[in-house]
């Protein structure tokens, strides 16, 4: 039998890299031996992304992308369809949990410098990523054609009105309509399901690519690969299969316990994970009192919020991601993680953390002017965290980095 | 040039204008290609179409209210303004982006005045009910000073998405996001009591 079997493998081997390929990306990829706890959110991750393309398959099944018919065939899959309320709790869970693991995969990368020198490209595929992550779904909201779905739909696309002289021509053109409408329904679906998947997955396919050509970062922010034994092999590495594919699965475990409780117990999570004025189908001559986007923009949406200019309001939206993008560049200092680094560079992440998060709360409440005033004061910490970056990363006073990884 | 017609050196230059030209060729091909795709998704003909006019009767429209009515999907808010209201428009001239209308992709050339309305029926006000600002459809405010947008308040629209402010003529205030008027439609009275929404009429 077993002879049978490695016959077998061979017949592959001989016409496709079978063995090749899965040594390459598996049991012989030396993975640092120091990972810790953050480094479960990148393949957490991928479950995500394979979550939301079998859910979204089987939701494709019952929906109906058409305005008359959206809203209802969305109710029909949570009342009539068997287990339907499951896949869809399922997927709006997961869009909100794809955004969590993505936010700590990032914010991973700003702790222990992973995107610095030689992962430069490797942060921007990841930020690709990001930004096609938010298209997705933003485009996805819309379909359950709820008020939110309409009107939040309605501002993202009127930003694109404010750039100049094309403007206009180009938010006709995105709607397909002189207002949100079926023909704007009609294309965000196939966008959600079609096109932005398939860039999705290629691009996740580009990442772990070019992760492994250059290797993984850990903790401490030491190449491995400069310290080898005679084998060739890196003195701190370990093979990502099997040590790492079985940390990985606890994690997997411990985050659909989380998962699981979510989507059985607080789908909606208070107006969270589905706002409530969704639950209204969507009406062209009423806007809803508080139009507020799902958690996950509301950073960006406070900045936007925070200049009372309109097309500068989104210049400094776009200039909030943008700058992520230039991270690499941004940053002098000769040490990687935040383990070796001074206290300049420690204050800086603190106050950026504490930012965006601020932003991301005051996205949520109405505009008063005491908190318009304190979104202000949050932007331009944001702001200064990288455009000071060349700064403060080089005057800072780092540590000396140890040859080998620590515990 | 070898004397037996076999020339084994690559002609470089050559090789590099043949890569060139078959990739100018090709690009120009792909750009081409890709224009019914881009064009599928401009507004159908259909869509274009779907611009009729609205025929609206005023004639229960007291003074102070306001009807919604929908054009082009779009929300046209008609209000008969009382007597202050038309009075107290001028006396906040100073407070506004644009009193006199002077941006002229906002409104009809008979509209351009502080009113913002035909001059035969001064008191109606037809507008577009979305802000200029993200696309939002403001809120009808006429309550002047009302506690939470403030005592110097004098009636108007407010948009509660990112707080821009009209004025009852449809005029933005200063500071606030938005950075034009609200849009007035092309109109006209077809009677006393009956409004045409989305046409002229030729009148001006």
């Amino acid at each position: 039998m077993s002879k049978m079997l490695i016959s077998l493998r061979d017949w592959v081997d001989a016409r496709f890299p079978l063995t090749e390929t899965w040594n390459y990306h598996l049991a012989k990829y030396y993975a640092p031996k120091n990972f810790n706890f953050w480094y479960f959110f990148g393949s957490l991750a991928l479950l995500v992304l394979v979550i939301q393309i079998v859910t979204g398959i089987f939701l494709t099944m019952n929906y109906k992308p058409d305005a008359d018919l959206a809203f209802a065939s969305v109710e029909y899959i949570m009342r009539d369809v068997n287990w339907g309320w499951l896949i869809r709790y399922l997927h709006s869970t997961g869009a909100s949990a794809f955004f969590v693991v993505v936010y700590l995969h990032m914010f991973r990368g700003l702790m222990y410098g992973s995107y610095k020198k030689p992962r430069e490209l490797l942060w921007i595929i990841g930020m690709i990523i990001y930004v096609v992550l938010m298209a997705e779904a933003f485009m996805g909201y819309l379909l359950p054609w709820g008020q939110m779905s309409y009107w939040g739909a309605q501002v993202i696309i009127s930003l694109f009105g404010a750039i100049p002289y094309v403007g206009d021509a180009l938010a006709l053109w995105i709607r397909g309509d002189f207002v949100v409408s079926d023909a704007t329904l009609n294309r965000f679906f196939a966008f959600h399901v079609i096109a932005l998947p398939l860039v999705l997955v290629a691009l996740v396919f580009v990442h772990i690519v070019a992760l492994h050509a250059v290797g993984s970062n850990n903790p401490d922010g030491i190449e491995i690969k400069k310290n080898k034994g005679p084998d060739g092999v890196p003195l701190d590495g370990i093979p990502f299969h099997p040590y790492y594919t079985v940390k990985d699965i606890v994690g997997v475990v411990v985050f659909l316990m989380v998962f699981c409780a979510i989507v059985f117990f607080y789908p909606e999570m208070g107006g969270w994970f589905l706002e409530k004025d969704n639950f209204t189908p969507a009406d062209p001559l009423k806007t809803p009192e508080h139009i507020v986007p799902l958690w996950y923009f509301t950073a960006f949406y406070a900045i936007l919020r925070a200049v009372p200019d309109k097309f500068l309001g989104v210049v400094a939206m776009g200039g909030a991601i943008a700058l992520l993008f230039v991270l690499p560049w941004l940053d002098r200092s000769p040490v990687k993680s935040i383990r070796y680094r001074g206290v300049l560079f420690k204050s800086a992440l603190a106050v950026f953390t504490i930012s965006f998060i601020g932003l991301a709360y005051l996205g949520t409440q109405p505009a008063t002017p005491a908190l318009t005033n304190l979104a202000r004061v949050f932007a331009v910490l944001y702001f200064a965290f990288f455009l000071l970056m060349p700064i403060y990363s080089k005057l800072d006073k780092t540590k000396p980095v140890p040859e080998r990884v620590t515990k | 040039m070898s004397t037996d017609g076999v020339d084994d050196r690559v002609d470089l230059g050559k090789r590099r204008f043949l890569t060139a030209a078959a990739t100018v060729v090709g690009g120009v091909g792909a750009v081409y290609a890709a224009i019914p795709f881009i064009t599928s998704m401009q507004p159908s003909a259909r869509a274009q179409a779907a611009g009729a006019p609205v025929e609206v009767d005023i004639s229960k429209l007291e003074p102070g209210q306001r009807i919604t009515v929908e054009w082009r999907g779009k929300p046209v808010w008609i209000v008969r303004r009382t007597e202050e209201v038309m009075k107290g428009l001028s006396a906040i001239n100073d407070q506004l982006r644009d009193p006199h209308s002077e941006v002229e992709t906002q409104q009809p050339p008979y509209a351009q005045n502080e009113y913002r309305a035909r001059a035969d029926k001064p008191e109606i006000l037809v507008v577009v009910g979305i802000c200029t600002h993200l696309g939002c459809s403001p809120t009808y405010r006429p309550d002047v000073g009302a506690a939470d947008l403030g005592a110097d308040w004098p009636g108007g629209f407010f948009c509660p998405c990112h707080g821009s402010r009209f004025d009852m003529a449809g005029r933005v205030f200063q500071g606030v996001p938005a950075p034009t008027n609200l849009e007035v439609p092309p109109y006209s009275f077809l009677s006393d009591t009956r409004l045409l929404v989305g046409e002229d009429k030729g009148a001006a």
